[in-house]
């Protein structure tokens, strides 16, 4: 127990770097997938659809196994579990997050754009300037979720040995020959610890900015959430 | 280099596909009813009943998976529970994404309109009766596009069971992956465009299953 609980704040520790680090690393691909997804030609948008899906529709352990097994080969130099574990997770929620941006992007007037092309902005303002600060804040608290999502997502990262809570529950099961019970309860007990109080912040969130723009506002939140494909709740 | 990896590794790769179709099935299933248990606990009239629904799913929800897969096949055996490794994914799963689909039964049940339980009110329905023959029909069709997208959530979810060694499309892959380390790339994308296909399969019949409910409804 003395070594048990210091082990899982450590694990605790990683789950949070990893969390945050692929969470960041999902916001910008994710948000670059999104825009090249609504690209005029069709030999960028279309492959961008299919990749999205592909990302999307097949398991994070085989794709973290895959680059965990296969990038060391390609770029010819060790990395870490946790870089690996990142990058993957990162890659993985990117697919979900373009769909998050892509119904926050669908979701803004058409008069904006429109608006964009008459004072003759260029693509960089259009999108920093107009589309993108009226696109992303409906859309936080579904980011927010998914932040959540990854947090829970990555002890399948024990797969390629990242050493998060799990892997510390079973390293002190092997060490110690203890029993699991008590190990992996506690891990599903720091997992709700955190998840769960994040959850309420984050519908707090939601409520928040509902209130502060009106109802009517709250309903085109609503809409467009309705619009994201294969959105994952907490 | 490539008749080895149509005639050999493949057609092994192949084998674990009846296992993860098998546990997505039954997990499908389980998390389908518990879907349904839940998700009309949720809205029961009986506070009781509402609360330890509630408390559950949250439970359920605020855990990982795989970490609920390891609670059921490590640690429930030293308290006497012993179960194999299929019936075991089989409740990780089934009772995870079940948890998740309540929500999706409970809001889809709140959403039809408050006049159809008041006409079944006015109609002398019984809470049953309301329930099966006026609101779950109309919910039903709400239902199912966020069905579909768990439902691929719990396909990819049965690959976790390659951590307890159920012989499924990726403990298979992984187990012969050290004789063919050179075809590393080649056998990792196999594997992903299986799961690509039972996902895209899975997405198909729900669509299928949406235009035949839709048919003459909406």
């Amino acid at each position: 127990m003395n070594e048990l609980i210091p082990a899982l704040l450590r694990g605790l520790w990683i789950t949070v770097q990893a969390t945050f680090g692929a969470f960041a690393l999902a916001c910008a691909l994710g948000l670059i997938l999104a825009i090249l997804r609504r690209a005029r030609i069709k030999w960028v948008s279309v492959p961008m659809v299919w990749l999205i899906e592909f990302i999307r529709t097949t398991p994070l352990v085989v794709q973290a196994v895959f680059m965990w097994m296969a990038l060391p080969r390609l770029i010819g130099m060790p990395l870490s579990a946790l870089t690996v574990g990142i990058l993957s997770l990162g890659l993985h929620y990117s697919a979900y997050l373009s769909e998050v941006y892509r119904s926050g992007i669908e979701g803004v007037p058409r008069g904006q754009w429109e608006a964009a092309v008459a004072l003759n902005f260029s693509p960089a303002q259009k999108w920093l300037r107009i589309i993108l600060p009226q696109a992303i804040p409906p859309v936080l608290p579904v980011m927010g979720n998914y932040l959540i999502v990854m947090f829970k997502e990555v002890p399948v990262l024990m797969a390629i040995t990242l050493g998060e809570m799990l892997l510390a529950a079973n390293s002190y099961i092997a060490s110690t020959f203890a029993d699991g019970i008590v190990p992996y309860s506690l891990v599903a007990l720091f997992f709700l610890a955190v998840s769960y109080p994040s959850s309420l912040l984050v519908r707090l969130m939601e409520r928040r900015l509902n209130r502060q723009r009106g109802t009517q506002y709250g309903n085109r939140i609503r809409n467009r959430r309705s619009r994201i494909r294969g959105e994952r709740t907490v | 280099m490539i008749e080895v990896y149509f005639e050999k590794i493949v057609p092994l790769m192949l084998r674990g596909v009846p296992m993860t179709v098998l546990l997505m099935l039954y997990g499908t299933l389980l998390a389908a009813v518990l879907s349904f248990v839940f998700g009309l606990a949720r809205l029961s009239r009986f506070a009781a009943v509402r609360g330890t629904a509630s408390v559950l799913v949250e439970l359920i929800r605020g855990t990982s998976l795989i970490v609920q897969l390891f609670w059921i096949y490590y640690a429930l055996p030293h308290l006497g529970v012993e179960l194999p490794k299929l019936p075991a994914a089989v409740i990780a799963i089934g009772v995870n994404y079940g948890a998740y689909g309540s929500e999706i039964v409970r809001s889809a049940i709140l959403a039809v309109p408050r006049e159809q339980r008041e006409a079944a009110i006015a109609l002398n329905f019984n809470s049953y009766q309301r329930m099966r023959h006026i609101i779950v029909p109309q919910a039903l069709p709400r239902m199912l596009p966020p069905f579909g997208n768990l439902q691929v959530e719990l396909l990819k979810g049965t690959a976790l069971a390659y951590f307890i060694g159920l012989g499924e499309v990726f403990y298979r892959t992984m187990t012969q992956l050290n004789y063919y380390l050179y075809l590393l790339v080649p056998i990792f994308t196999g594997l992903l465009v299986i799961y690509f296909a039972l996902s895209q399969l899975v997405l198909l019949l729900y669509r299928w299953a949406e235009r035949r409910l839709a048919a003459g409804r909406m």
